[in-house]
């Protein structure tokens, strides 16, 4: 069938209509219980929206070790800074927009000047929130939290890679962002997908344009891609599920071969996945780069596939951007 | 370390404290002068009597905690975790400067005996309920002590703080304000109303204590007096006077972020001097 990159071990059913459908949030959910049944130092919290973020689930296992903390975004995180120089490993979880957007203070100074050992789950991001509208629709948080030094910043996706990434933050000895997403996205990775904080992973081959990005948004990647095959464009998409520490040889990898790149992420476009990647590529190998992502304005209510269209984070304006880049080569 | 009983000795701890720290604005020609000076007694009574903290128990999971969360009086706590033996007492000297493990604001990465870093107000409290909380779950009896400026009651997060500790009723957590009236704008009451601080505490499940934060006994029995009620959060308000020590500093809130210069700190080391003859045990 398609191109895949035999080492990314996806799921046949990756580019199938019977493709199995969950939301990154739900792979947070269960890996932290997993987390917690092997380790007695897990702890979560969880700002009044237990269910939303799906911490509910280790509330129901472990309610010793999960504390409601109330509408109060700013004490959560300082108090997981004291549980965590205190041994505990807190995961605080709430939307993105809330957490980094209003503790952002906290978790400069507290978590990473202090170099504590928290974990921030930032749910409900990007466009494809849909209907509550661009109040909740979390696009800089990317940009928020890769600014701080101490930060690692994982953007799985799927809820397969979400659960990986939950299991990767806990092994990390330092402040931990991990970005998920409300909606059910194709779960398209399988357990035997490689997951290492720091690497990008190839999902396809192709040598005309590189796709890369992060984020429930890879999936749209697979099928443009997969389209522009009969216009006989072959393009590579590389999945960076870390932002930071970022690939540089990767990006820099992919800049050699295929000379033009599109990044793809639902994420203001300043400070986000694409500036990233660029600011890998301005100092290594320089080639023309479009940019899929919010282009400087706030979301609105919609269907996430509404949302996706009018905003061109949609596959039809992936293949677009291809189009465009290839053209300035 | 020596931990003191006397109040004479404790008194003569605190006077040192306050000499260092002149020396070490002087030094630095920059930072806060006057929280610091009126911390001083605070902070000798904790690190030489109160708490069960040493050098030797920097990692000792049953050790208690201090959390500073006015990070900006930096040199109270550099002074007495010096004389407590944390670190040499001729890295003062050092404070503000380049390379230095003793930074304008607390920073727990560099400083030996620093719990949690600070500067940003309204944070510190949260850090400590969170410290108190994890106590709980371990079924430890270690104390956390937390100190607070007034001035950062103006912060909403302290009060989300409040809110918490006294829902979970984190009863081995006590928090001292340093109620000096005033911030860097003007007297507290005048940027920003704070009374009745006591009466909001204990609207938040709250003991509270008011003492004279310059009180030797009275701030050793407060923390007793915290350490043994096991319902509830305590408070301490102690009362005290901005630049304790230094007549020309006093009450005055011009010299919240200011060091002395050469002849104001000549000026204050003499001062402070001549209280020394003055502390001996027949004075008190």
């Amino acid at each position: 069938m398609s191109n895949f990159s035999k080492a990314a071990h996806l799921s046949p059913a990756t580019l199938r209509h019977d493709v199995h459908m969950a939301p990154t949030r739900d792979g947070y959910g269960i890996g932290v219980v997993e987390l917690g049944e092997n380790d007695e130092r897990i702890a979560v919290l969880c700002a009044d929206l237990a269910e939303s973020t799906r911490s509910n689930l280790f509330r129901e296992k472990f309610p010793e070790r999960f504390i409601e903390m109330g509408v109060a975004e700013q004490n959560m995180a300082n108090v997981a800074v004291g549980l965590s120089l205190n041994g505990k490993i807190p995961f605080i979880a709430t939307y993105a927009v809330f957490s980094p957007g209003r503790n952002w203070d906290q978790i400069r100074i507290s978590s990473c000047y202090n170099n504590a050992n928290v974990k921030f789950i930032g749910a409900h991001a990007g466009i494809s929130v849909g209907p509550d509208g661009g109040t909740h629709q979390a696009l800089e948080d990317i940009a928020l939290t890769r600014v701080l030094p101490n930060m690692t910043v994982l953007v799985p996706c799927d809820s397969e890679e979400a659960r990986k990434a939950i299991h990767a933050a806990a092994k990390i000895n330092g402040p931990v962002y991990i970005r998920l997403a409300r909606v059910a996205t194709p779960v398209f990775t399988t357990e035997k997908t490689p997951f290492t904080v720091g690497k990008a992973l190839q999902l396809r081959d192709g040598d005309d344009v590189a796709i890369i990005g992060a984020g429930p948004i890879m999936h749209s990647a697979l099928v443009a891609a997969h389209q522009l095959v009969e216009k006989g464009i072959s393009c590579r998409v590389i999945n960076l599920p870390t932002i930071k520490p970022i690939d540089s040889d990767a990006i820099e990898q992919a800049a050699r071969s295929c000379r033009a790149i599109v990044t793809v992420e639902e994420h203001q476009i300043f400070g986000g996945v694409g500036s990233a990647i660029t600011e890998v590529l301005a100092q290594t190998y320089p080639v023309p780069v479009e940019f899929i992502g919010m282009h400087n304005s706030f979301g609105e209510s919609g269907t996430p596939e509404e949302l996706l269209h009018k905003y061109r984070m949609d596959a039809p304006a992936i293949v677009r951007a291809v189009l465009k880049v290839i053209k300035r080569k | 370390m020596e931990r003191l009983t006397t109040e004479a000795d404790l008194t003569r701890m605190a006077n040192t404290v306050r000499k260092d720290i002149i020396k070490m604005l002087l030094a630095a020609g920059s930072g806060h002068s006057a929280g610091p000076l009126d911390l001083a007694d605070i902070a000798t009574a904790l690190y030489f009597n109160i708490l069960n903290f040493s050098p030797k128990q920097k990692t000792d999971p049953d050790r208690d905690r201090l959390y500073v969360s006015c990070g900006h009086t930096a040199p109270v706590w550099y002074a007495v975790l010096a004389r407590a033996g944390f670190f040499p007492i001729e890295e003062l000297q050092t404070l503000r400067k380049l390379g230095s493990r003793l930074q304008g604001h607390i920073d727990r990465l560099t400083t030996p005996g620093i719990e949690s870093s600070a500067a940003s107000l309204g944070q510190g409290l949260s850090i400590a309920c969170g410290s108190a909380y994890a106590s709980k779950m371990d079924k430890k009896t270690y104390q956390t002590y937390v100190l607070l400026s007034d001035g950062e009651h103006d912060e909403g997060s302290t009060w989300e703080a409040i809110s918490f500790a006294g829902h979970y009723k984190l009863s081995h957590l006590t928090a001292i304000i340093d109620r000096n009236n005033i911030q860097i704008d003007g007297p507290t009451e005048t940027v920003m109303k704070k009374e009745n601080l006591k009466d909001r505490y204990e609207a938040f499940g709250w003991h509270v204590i008011e003492i004279n934060g310059h009180n030797m006994e009275a701030i050793i029995d407060a923390c007793n007096e915290a350490k043994a009620i096991v319902e509830y959060p305590v408070c301490i308000i102690a009362h005290t006077i901005a630049g304790k020590g230094v007549d020309f500093m006093e009450y005055k809130f011009e010299w919240h972020g200011n060091p002395p210069n050469k002849e104001q700190a000549r000026d204050a080391l003499r001062q402070l001097r001549s209280l020394d003859n003055k502390i001996n045990p027949s004075d008190l």
